[in-house]
């Protein structure tokens, strides 16, 4: 079992100057505990995801990770130091939607240059740590493949090898299978699934409702910069009261049946 | 009638003037890239006065021939009590210009790089140097090498303006070579050639050094 994060975001609110894209969000995420984030596209799901490693920058509330203030010294107060920006971010994995594997290093060393540059690992001990988190991905035969060399839900998985290499209590998933071909979304799902199943905290924003209903242990919706309703999955996926999910919901049906 | 003799004789001298040419652009291109990181580093700053003297810097670079460069140069630095040789003062030019553009060039290379690149080192805590050594640069030269060659193609014929300041570079030989056996065709032709045979090597070198670092 992994050591899991807890996560506290408590009336965080987010500009793009006029524009108001996240307003009051309050949630709880106990640890071990997968959250996944639903919604509409530009509903605010992926910047939310994006203010708890402070890769987007909050303008008012705060997020806390273990109870710890990410981004500001104090709520309201001074940005925090850049180094102690980074020790925090060192224990969130993130997997994005378009992989952001770096181009010109192999699987392995994708996975391996956060142990050496980061974790200030040597490169023998950070490559068979490496090693073993594409085994664990199910990659183990490509580990010297470019990413160019690699299908979609191949990088995928060795993105989030790269995340889980740097042993993480908390994983940030945003769209992570919305960029793949349909044939391909499975093996991340899963690998996804074995992840949850160790106890790491998760926050995944996605369009896999069944990936939702059946692995998460809480959904949010979301839409314009508001967060409608947190619950358990079926109360949100399956007798939703807010009409807003309901017409959501029905949108997707819609598109998904033939 | 075309004189083979004066044709193959004049390469004689005219190869002996290339080691200016290739000095000029060799010494102009590596002082460039130097020069170039620097301007490019105060682009991309996130200081203000570094990014107004960049832009400054690029704009006036990028706005004045070279060859007014060259004679402002030539003719200003004696009046400001500054002597140095033609030779250095040409190379300094050419750097100072080249520096210009390749800045332009790294800038629009970096620019290029898709910010998912730099989130991703960022998320797993990578300190500011590393993700430029590690992340940035190596795919940013490999993307800015062909516009580099092409740099240095264009240097290797613009060094023939040094010739203004009284540097005897493969063009200005031939001028004088044209003048004294009065066959300007079978000269020019020669000049030809080798500007032609030093730029091929480079377009070579530069498709080796293109493959070697594809991914």
């Amino acid at each position: 079992m992994v050591r899991a994060s807890s996560v506290e975001i408590r009336k965080v609110n987010k500009f793009y100057g006029p524009f108001h894209a996240l307003k009051d969000i309050d949630m709880s995420i106990a640890p071990g505990k997968v959250t996944c984030l639903i919604g509409p596209s530009g509903s605010g799901k992926s910047t939310l995801l994006r203010c708890v490693n402070f890769l987007e920058e909050y303008n008012s509330g705060e997020v806390l990770i273990d109870g710890e203030l990410i981004g500001y010294e104090t709520a309201g107060g001074k940005k925090m130091s850049s180094r102690r920006l980074r020790e925090m971010r060192r224990t969130i994995g993130m997997v994005f939607q378009q992989f952001n594997l770096w181009p010109h290093m192999t699987a392995l060393q994708n996975v391996a240059e956060g142990l050496i540059r980061v974790r200030g690992m040597a490169k023998s001990e950070a490559e068979a740590r490496a090693a073993d988190a594409l085994e664990k991905v199910g990659l183990g035969d490509r580990m010297s493949n470019h990413p160019s060399r690699l299908s979609g839900g191949q990088q995928q998985r060795v993105a989030i090898a790269r995340a889980i290499a740097m042993e993480p209590r908390l994983m940030l998933f945003d769209e992570p299978t919305s960029a793949l071909d349909p044939e391909l979304v499975g093996e991340v799902l899963s690998v996804m699934k074995a992840l949850a199943a160790e106890g790491m905290t998760m926050v995944v924003v996605t369009h896999e409702m069944g990936f939702a209903a059946h692995v998460a242990d809480k959904v949010a919706f979301m839409e314009q910069g508001e967060l409608v309703a947190m619950d358990e999955p079926a109360n949100i996926l399956h007798h939703p009261e807010d009409p807003r999910i309901q017409s959501f919901l029905r949108t997707y049906h819609e598109r998904n049946s033939f | 009638m075309f004189s083979w003799t004066t044709f193959w004789e004049s390469f004689i001298p005219l190869l002996w003037a290339a080691r200016f040419t290739v000095l000029v652009s060799g010494l102009g291109i590596v002082l460039g890239l130097g020069i170039g990181a620097l301007i490019c580093a105060g682009a991309l700053s996130p200081w203000k006065p570094m990014r107004i003297f960049a832009a400054l810097w690029v704009s006036f670079l990028r706005g004045v021939p070279l060859l007014v460069q060259l004679l402002l140069v030539y003719f200003l630095l004696p009046v400001i009590g500054i002597n140095v040789p033609a030779l250095v003062a040409a190379v300094g030019t050419v750097a100072i210009c080249a520096s210009a553009y390749i800045s332009e060039i790294w800038r629009g290379a970096i620019n290029a790089l898709p910010r998912g690149q730099t989130e991703a080192a960022k998320a797993i805590g990578m300190a500011p140097l590393s993700q430029w050594t590690r992340i940035i640069l190596p795919q940013a030269i490999t993307m800015s090498l062909p516009a580099l060659i092409n740099e240095l193609i264009l240097l290797v014929k613009a060094s023939s303006l040094v010739s203004v300041v009284g540097i005897l570079e493969i063009t200005r030989a031939s001028q004088a070579q044209a003048a004294t056996t009065f066959r300007p065709l079978e000269v020019y032709l020669a000049a030809a050639c080798i500007y032609l045979a030093i730029n091929l090597c480079l377009a070579g070198v530069g498709r080796w050094l293109e493959h070697r670092m594809a991914v």
